[in-house]
């Protein structure tokens, strides 16, 4: 079946709306409800079935707040954060191939745009601290460009080890070379690279300190910056940072499922389409919520010896076998 | 070289067995009650407000207005008045209040009483928008109970 390509794209433009807005405000009910199981409590359960229209609530709560900009503030600025958190991670999701035939445009450089839109956020984030005129605000924005920037490097130095194997930056063929069972993804191909499953860790840590999720959140560490660059907004510039980051989230998710676990394919051989894509997205975002629930927040230096002193020697360690094992072999 | 391995190594470790007791508790079922929807049992020797026990046999209050509690209570929150109906050896109250304000729950009063008339209830419930809310007539509160 074939659209005329104006329908399509629209189609495409409102699906990817919809999923994102979906997930961002279910995501926070997962994350909930999965907090509450890790510390064995109910969670909500008052606002419907099993606290299932709680996101609905909350969306009316913040949406009926009056958008406050502080004196002093940088009115355009301050703005025009949230819609920067917001926007780029939508943009992904126009090159990440949800099966065979779902991808809005599927582009040669597809994964080349998705890292050159997911920096957009780290830019975003610094604005909106930046313009808030606010010490937590500064102090965060701060943080999140040096922990950002450290965590670029060896996240980008496993996507060049996995360009090496895949040949293509095109994210439908990568999943296309990953077909017929899970030996075959990109995390088992030891052949290539004995340390495969070692660059998909460091990618799924990148990923996690790139989203600021915990135990990298030290962009918005509740005990020491009130809410670091978010303390200012209120009601739904607030609410666009928060499903922003949710957004970002699953975008990382996508792409971890994209580049390492098959993507759409079927990890017994049968059946590959959407339904295995989705599985193995939520599979990752349970992890994400589950190590969120398990460790604590680390310190600031903390965080940037495990990029400098760990990650990245051990990244260029792989790339440098990978090349290696190539050329040989 | 061959101890920051170990020390990666490790760490790892540590973070996988973080990560498994973390799953573990995910499973077991849910430790908190809810509070509303559901109650603990409130346990023996729990202190509530005191109120009167009730004769099993004639279904009327033990107490026979000594005033024992009135004298014993150091914060005087206790007022008992009685009379001595006719056919009846015993006094019986008339009257019995207490001022919940002001009472600091020592149980002088259940401990002096010479006929155990006086025991702490179980009420935990009591929030209340009056002073008046808590002056608490106790001879009222065994009549409701009774119907």
């Amino acid at each position: 079946m074939t659209l005329p390509e104006p329908f399509r794209l629209l189609l495409f433009v409102v699906g990817a709306m919809a999923f994102v807005g979906l997930n961002a405000a279910y995501l926070v009910w997962v994350e909930r409800k999965g907090a509450a199981r890790f510390q064995r409590r109910p969670g909500p359960t008052e606002v419907g079935p099993e606290g299932l229209l709680q996101p609905i609530a909350d969306a009316l709560k913040l949406l009926s707040k009056q958008v406050i900009v502080p004196p002093g503030a940088d009115a355009t600025l301050f703005r025009l954060a949230p819609v920067l958190v917001m926007a780029p991670a939508l943009m992904c999701f126009a090159v990440i191939p949800f099966s065979e035939a779902l991808t809005a445009r599927p582009l040669n450089v597809g994964l080349l745009m998705v890292f050159a839109f997911g920096s957009i956020n780290v830019m975003a984030i610094m604005l909106g601290g930046w313009a808030s005129r606010n010490k937590y605000a500064i102090i965060s924005a701060a943080r999140v460009v040096s922990q950002n920037v450290a965590y670029e490097i060896p996240l980008l130095l496993v996507v060049i080890t996995l360009l090496l194997v895949t040949g293509t930056m095109d994210l439908q063929e990568i999943v296309r070379q990953q077909a017929g069972g899970f030996w075959r993804w990109n995390l088992f191909k030891v052949w290539v690279n004995p340390l495969m499953p070692v660059t998909f860790v460091i990618f799924f840590i990148c990923l996690l300190a790139e989203t600021n999720r915990a135990p990298f959140d030290m962009a918005e560490a509740e005990s020491e910056l009130v809410a670091g660059a978010f303390t200012e907004y209120a009601g739904m510039g607030f609410g666009v940072f928060f499903m922003g980051e949710y957004a970002n989230i699953v975008v990382g998710c996508s792409l971890a499922t994209v580049l390492f676990l098959g993507g759409w394919q079927s990890p017994i051989g049968v059946a590959p389409g959407a339904w295995w894509f989705l599985l193995k997205l939520y599979l990752l975002i349970f992890t994400v919520v589950w190590i969120r629930w398990t460790f604590p927040r680390t310190q600031f230096y903390g965080l940037l010896n495990l990029s400098w002193k760990i990650l990245i020697p051990v990244s260029l360690f792989t790339l440098l076998l990978t090349s290696v094992v190539l050329k040989l072999f | 070289m061959k101890n920051a391995l170990g020390e990666i190594l490790g760490g790892c470790r540590s973070l996988i067995t973080g990560m498994k007791i973390t799953l573990q508790q995910f499973f077991k079922p849910q430790v908190t009650v809810h509070y509303p929807r559901q109650t603990l049992p409130i346990p023996d020797r729990y202190r509530g407000h005191v109120e009167l026990v009730r004769d099993p046999q004639t279904g009327m209050s033990l107490c026979i207005a000594c005033k024992s509690c009135e004298k014993a209570c150091p914060s005087g929150c206790i007022a008992v008045e009685g009379v001595k109906r006719d056919g009846e050896k015993r006094k019986s109250p008339t009257e019995f209040q207490v001022d919940f304000t002001r009472c600091s729950l020592c149980g002088s009063c259940v401990e002096v009483c010479p006929t155990d008339a006086l025991r702490f209830s179980k009420r935990y419930n009591l929030a209340g928008t009056s002073r008046e809310a808590y002056y608490l007539d106790l001879l009222k509160r065994l009549q409701a109970q009774k119907s």
